[in-house]
């Protein structure tokens, strides 16, 4: 053993100390392991991918049933006068439809985090690894739902004769704010929903309620205390925006839309940090 | 902290809670105290319902070194060994460890059972942090080591346990770890898995630092330059004097002497151990040192309907497995049963078991009948597990092995000359 080899060794150090108390040497670490994550996520969301659609006679139409059995419904209750959803700029089936696609994939990526940890829990017991790996992964494959969801989008307004021109350039900048914003609410939620699975039967009742207020299946109303909800709510310029370049229409709310990227970005960051500590914690506490 | 240490442990501390509602409780408790910057798990203090799984442990493994941890189940060895793998965090001490780490801390786990045994590879070698490329370069010496080369395409549901741990003991010691962590790894595994495992470990511990969790007393031995025996998340044991430690170790069993399993007319009143039995009293143990001829006394009656008779002696040492047989068939020696109360007086010259605390069952069966020149199944009138115990003390040696024979050893210029003597 020559003394140049072993000072070459990396180190590591476990201690009780909170990496908080050292938030820069907490910061560089987790850029490290998000860069040496980047092979296993790829693999674990291949592995799940392949997995996912191997024991499905119906592979990858799943990704898109849901949300047309939802925009049938809609558009049977709109149509039945049942509920009375708004006046919209685009015929109500497309409106509806592109709607429920779009908040699938923000409920995608919220879900995702805590689906990810709990799927990964016999890994995480007995590996150490870096753990930015099931975040990372989870993206990959939210990313490859998305996109046949937006390939049946697309071909969907092709065949209606809608065409959302130049702006279709920029509509991947909704589905990454749609996937930003999730991500960043889910790994949020994911270190005390992992430790308590009651967090985990709130989220769906949550996002239920928080649909209704977003314009998914309803207008945006004109006035009323709903539409001050309407406005205020973060998800809707995230929606709005994304329907808007993919049909053609020119963006809304471009302000609010901006502060609710880089908030989501700040908020992604401290759930980053939570989620690392919490890891231990929770190997201890439920085995994983 | 001098070069060669690779795995240097200072009073490590870790406490478990008891009860599960509670435990929940302060791992929120404690994610908000690191949250906060504040240390984990609060103060040095116990909180209610908490108690310490492992408690100011410290040890220090160089490069070429290998320790072996032992304790009964629930001392606390894997948890230390997942503390030591970062998998958990400690409340005290510290842990430094240098190079790239290799853990196989539970087998079978880890593997995604759609995936065929080569794709789990690269899984498993991604998870222990190596790139396509390195994988690459050993995958032809991983498969070949785990002699699975038909099934390796195979999805790894169909695996057996065996293959599972052929497969997780290939990836984890053909990535060049500078420090490996197993635990009871090579306890599924064929016995000729086993050798080569242990042939590779060897190899591995000229350039590596080895943990290692074992039940299995013999492998210890071999494998161990130092040993820790933990007891109650302590170590009631730490050193190089691997004989002491796994006799520690043994001794921590009480052996509960459990009756006997059956008798057809057969009453052992009594059975003595050794020289002066009007003072050894039956039921207590016996203390015998090593290399004193061990003689056992029986005192029983046999119901006249067993006109001949066999006895058996059956020693188990504290793992409950046999280390020594006596039929006194095999030698020819098939007793007449007198009808009357008989003493049986057997002799065992020389004994050279280890130091440890052994245990005597006693048969009694019918003679063997040699039928058509093949041997016809023993055919047991009585069986005592059990029913004495003796320790054996006086050997002195570093070596751990079962058995130490006595032996006469000559220098001589030549091989001829060695024969002529």
């Amino acid at each position: 053993m020559t003394d140049q080899s072993s000072t070459r060794l990396p180190e590591t150090v476990y201690t009780p100390d909170s990496s908080v108390a050292k938030p820069r040497e907490m910061l560089r670490d987790m850029f490290r392991d998000l860069a040496r994550s980047g092979d296993l996520a790829w693999r674990l969301a291949v592995r799940d991918i392949q997995a996912q659609y191997r024991q499905n006679v119906l592979g990858i139409l799943w990704a898109f049933i849901t949300p047309l059995f939802t925009t049938l419904t809609w558009i049977f209750l709109q149509g039945s006068g049942i509920v009375a959803v708004g006046a919209t700029d685009i015929p109500y089936p497309v409106y509806v439809f592109t709607g429920t696609m779009l908040w699938a994939i923000f409920t995608d990526a919220m879900n995702a985090p805590m689906n990810q940890t709990q799927s990964a829990s016999g890994l995480l017991a007995k590996f150490n690894f870096p753990r930015e790996a099931l975040i990372v992964s989870g993206i990959y494959k939210i990313l490859f739902n998305a996109g046949i969801k937006i390939l049946l989008m697309l071909g969907a307004l092709v065949i209606i004769g809608i065409y959302p021109g130049w702006h279709l350039l920029i509509f991947p900048l909704g589905i990454v704010s749609l996937i930003l914003v999730g991500t960043a609410l889910g790994l949020l939620v994911t270190p005390i929903g992992m430790l308590y699975k009651d967090v985990g039967r709130v989220i769906p009742l949550g996002l239920q309620f928080l649909m209704y207020l977003t314009p998914v299946v309803f207008a945006m109303p004109k006035d009323g205390w709903v539409a001050t909800l309407f406005q205020i709510n973060p998800l809707t310029p995230l929606i709005l925006n994304a329907r808007n370049w993919l049909t053609g229409f020119p963006p809304e709310q471009m302000t609010y839309f901006v502060i609710v990227n880089l908030l989501a970005v700040l908020m992604l960051l401290i759930a980053w940090g939570a989620y690392r500590l919490v890891m231990p914690i929770l190997i201890e506490r439920t085995g994983a | 902290m001098s070069d060669d240490i690779l795995i240097d442990v200072q009073g490590v501390s870790k406490k478990f809670c008891r009860d599960l509602k509670k435990s929940l409780w302060y791992g929120l408790q404690d994610l908000g105290n690191e949250l906060r910057g504040h240390r984990h798990g609060s103060s040095g203090q116990l909180r209610p319902e908490e108690f310490w799984a492992i408690r100011d442990i410290s040890f220090q493994v160089k490069r070429g070194e290998c320790l072996g941890l032992i304790g009964r189940n629930g001392a606390g060895k894997s948890t230390l060994l997942k503390i030591l793998n970062g998998l958990l965090k400690p409340d005290e001490g510290r842990i430094r460890l240098r190079g790239r780490i290799g853990a196989l801390i539970e087998l079978g786990g880890g593997f995604n059972p759609i995936l065929s045994g080569r794709e789990n590879i690269y899984i498993g070698g991604s998870v222990f942090g190596f790139s396509r490329a390195e994988i690459d370069k050993k995958l032809d010496e991983i498969i070949d080591f785990s002699e699975l080369e038909e099934f390796i395409d195979m999805p790894v549901r169909n695996y057996s346990s065996g293959m599972k741990v052929r497969l997780g003991f290939s990836v984890a010691v053909h990535l060049d770890p500078d420090i490996l962590f197993l635990d009871e790894v090579l306890a599924v595994g064929d016995a000729g898995f086993k050798l080569k495992s242990y042939g590779k470990m060897t190899e591995l511990l000229n350039r590596c630092a080895v943990v290692f969790v074992s039940h299995s007393m013999p492998t210890i031995a071999r494998a161990s330059n130092r040993i820790i025996l933990m007891k109650d998340g302590t170590d009631a044991y730490y050193g190089d004097d691997i004989s002491y430690g796994i006799e520690q170790y043994l001794d921590l069993f009480d052996g509960e002497v459990s009756e006997n399993a059956f008798s057809d007319g057969v009453q052992i009143h009594d059975i003595r151990l050794n020289v002066d039995y009007t003072q050894q009293v039956s039921g207590q143990t016996a203390v015998v040192n090593y290399l004193e001829d061990l003689i056992f006394l029986i005192n029983l009656d046999i119901d006249i309907k067993h006109e001949f008779f066999d006895i058996q002696i059956w020693i188990t040492d504290k793992d409950m497995k046999n280390v020594a047989n006596y039929s006194s068939g095999t030698f020819g020696n098939t007793l007449r049963n007198t009808g009357d109360t008989m003493s049986v007086k057997i002799r065992w010259p020389e004994c050279c078991l280890t130091n440890g605390e052994y245990s005597t069952t006693v048969i009694i069966s019918k003679p063997i009948e040699i039928k058509n020149g093949s041997r016809a199944r023993e055919d047991r009138i009585a069986v005592y597990q059990h029913i004495l115990k003796f320790k054996v003390r006086g050997f002195k040696g570093l070596q751990w092995a079962p058995f130490h024979f006595q032996g006469q050893i000559e220098l001589h210029k030549r091989l001829e000359d060695c024969q002529s003597t």
